[in-house]
């Protein structure tokens, strides 16, 4: 076990260290001088002196690299070019309004997916499953930007239920930050929700079908209870896994959906710093993604291995 | 031993087109992949011959028959320009499987030898190559477009490249797990045996057998792409305007949902049905070439 967790361990610091060396060099590689970038719209020739110096951009590449890290490392992510303000403080600011956005579609996966799974399962061959799979499939195939677009056309426009764009803090009030974050969590989770209610379906009827399950009905357990008791609780390793793989996508599909309805959360961070050419930023968000995608799915990992000892035995060799 | 050398390397070419005939009817006879493939010949068709097909030009200003609702003339309206939707969906389409089909070339010609690769030499090559999949997995996939396009610049090019590389990585691991498969059976081990050097089997006996996981997911990652250049286009980050793509048309369309929301249904629905056709097709191919992956 815990020659499996240290390998793991290694091969995510290998992974993230050659991830910082990409996202290090990514910038250096654009064609010109990198001052010229880190200074966006400021071009003087005092300012670019500047920024090499506060850069270090003088220094050899490996020390260039260092300070890179070793800023990083203490939550230093530089001074973006478009507000004068340090990085580190726009992304505690857009980091809520993600994790909101995240956590409210992580729900909305969860209750609809695993629901619609076990229906799908428990009433199979009924039109129930067949619906539940067409919606799934549906779901899987539209693209979320365009679902966004019909639902704001459908429930902000035609049927003006919620809001369709805009971020109001939680704290500030509760109703009105529901109101705009509906929409934006139902876009996001859909995909998530198909891929669940899949998960749940295929591990129900495995549950359903084993012994256990024949045992417990033989004994005289209510429905009810030889479904949600045991079937479905032996079908939550799986599902629970396949959530934690799929907590990625979130990411990516942050960025759209915080796009489509104006939300000031990471993914708009992202696309801003994009078209205001604002490097230190992107250098950033992008640096801060994937150590967090690294890191999730390091976790997901070792949850698995607990769960599943065959994954530990097999990753171990 | 002799037998056995001289028998072994004959089945795979003598087998393969009956068993090709077979799998056809077989997939003629899935109606949901039928359907697909039927749709998506469609949509490969009017990609090809778009000119022909747009009842107009698809950069035209008509500035007299702006935000139009459909009708005779213009069966799904026109945009705020007056340029007609159904020939800038035609063109958008081209956009589309152009992207769909260069990017899988491309994630194809850079994965399947580093995948043989990592799978035949194993050691040294497949740690490499392992970790460089690793770390292509790390960035999310918006977030991998969102950087190159931030350094080469956006454009459909661009947007091609990086929706490319993001599809190296499932590419490198689909050949890697295959060529491991192939190593051991009995033919390429005949093959080598006879003294074929390691491009010969590498080249003429595991890739040809390793070809029909590759069409599966050849079938997962053209959808994969057109929904990559829509989503690029959407944000800014692949076709500028006033290039049709379905995916600058959504753009466009979010700033006339009120007055005129048949912009935003019908580039949606075209692009809806292109991804669930290669879907369809490629889930019906999986079930008749690759039978280990089809479950229930």
């Amino acid at each position: 076990m815990t020659k499996y967790l240290l390998t793991r361990l290694r091969q995510s610091l290998i992974t993230l260290f050659l991830v910082s060396v990409v996202v290090f060099a990514g910038i250096r590689a654009l064609p010109g001088d990198p001052a010229l970038a880190l200074a966006g719209e400021e071009r003087s020739p005092e300012a670019l002196a500047a920024i090499r110096e506060s850069y270090g951009l003088n220094d050899n590449v490996v020390v260039q690299y260092g300070r890179f890290i070793g800023h990083a490392l203490t939550g230093d992510l530089g001074t973006s070019s478009r507000t004068g303000l340090p990085v580190a403080d726009a992304i505690g600011q857009a980091l809520p309004v993600t994790l909101e956005l995240a956590a409210l579609s992580l729900l909305l996966a969860i209750v609809v997916g695993i629901g619609a799974g076990v229906v799908a399962a428990v009433r199979r061959g009924k039109p129930e499953e067949w619906l539940a799979n067409a919606i799934a499939l549906i779901g899987l195939s539209i693209p979320t930007f365009w679902l966004g677009i019909v639902l704001v056309l459908g429930f902000a426009i035609a049927v003006p239920v919620f809001a369709a764009s805009g971020y109001v803090p939680f704290g500030t009030d509760p109703v009105d930050n529901l109101r705009r974050m509906v929409l934006p969590a139902i876009v996001l989770g859909s995909g998530l929700a198909a891929v669940v209610m899949r998960q749940t379906r295929a591990a129900m009827l495995d549950s359903l079908s084993a012994d256990y399950v024949r045992t417990a009905r033989a004994k005289g357990l209510s429905r009810g209870s030889v479904v949600g008791g045991h079937a479905l609780r032996n079908s939550l390793v799986t599902v629970v896994t396949v959530l934690g793989l799929q907590l990625g996508h979130l990411i990516s599909g942050a960025v759209v959906t915080e796009q489509i309805f104006v939300l000031p959360g990471f993914g708009k961070l992202t696309i801003d710093a994009v078209f205001t050419r604002d490097y230190a930023t992107l250098q950033a968000v992008v640096l801060c993604t994937s150590a967090a995608y690294i890191l999730i799915n390091l976790l997901v990992d070792v949850v698995y291995s607990v769960i599943d000892p065959r994954i530990r035995l097999g990753g171990a060799r | 031993m002799t037998t056995a050398t001289t028998a072994l390397p004959t089945p795979p070419r003598a087998s393969k087109r009956r068993a090709g005939g077979g799998k056809l009817r077989a997939l003629r006879r899935n109606k949901l992949a039928l359907t697909g493939g039927i749709i998506a010949a469609v949509f490969v068709l009017t990609a090809l011959f778009a000119p022909l097909i747009a009842p107009y030009d698809p950069s035209q200003p008509d500035f007299g028959n702006v935000l139009a609702e459909p009708s005779a003339a213009h069966w799904l309206g026109t945009d705020d320009l007056g340029r007609d939707q159904l020939s800038r969906i035609v063109h958008g389409a081209r956009a589309s499987m152009q992207v769909g089909l260069v990017a899988v070339v491309l994630a194809f010609l850079v994965g399947v030898p580093l995948g043989l690769l990592a799978g035949y030499y194993g050691r040294f090559a497949d740690t490499a190559v392992s970790r460089l999949t690793d770390t292509m997995l790390a960035f999310p996939f918006l977030v991998l477009a969102v950087g190159l396009a931030a350094i080469l610049g956006p454009s459909l090019t661009n947007a091609t490249i990086a929706i490319g590389i993001s599809q190296i990585p499932a590419v490198i691991r689909i050949t890697r797990a295959e060529t491991l498969r192939l190593k051991h059976v009995d033919y390429v081990a005949a093959a080598v045996a006879n003294g074929g050097g390691d491009g010969t089997v590498l080249f003429r006996h595991i890739l040809p057998n390793a070809t029909s996981a590759l069409i599966v997911q050849a079938t997962v990652g053209i959808p994969a792409a057109i929904i990559g250049e829509a989503l690029l286009s959407f944000l800014g980050l692949g076709v500028q305007p006033p290039a049709p793509s379905l995916g600058v048309m959504l753009s466009g369309a979010q700033s006339f949902l009120a007055p005129a929301p048949w912009l935003a249904v019908f580039p949606g629905l075209a692009i809806v049905a292109a991804t669930l056709a290669f879907n369809l097709l490629g889930d019906g191919l999986r079930d008749v070439l690759d039978p280990r992956g089809a479950t229930r």
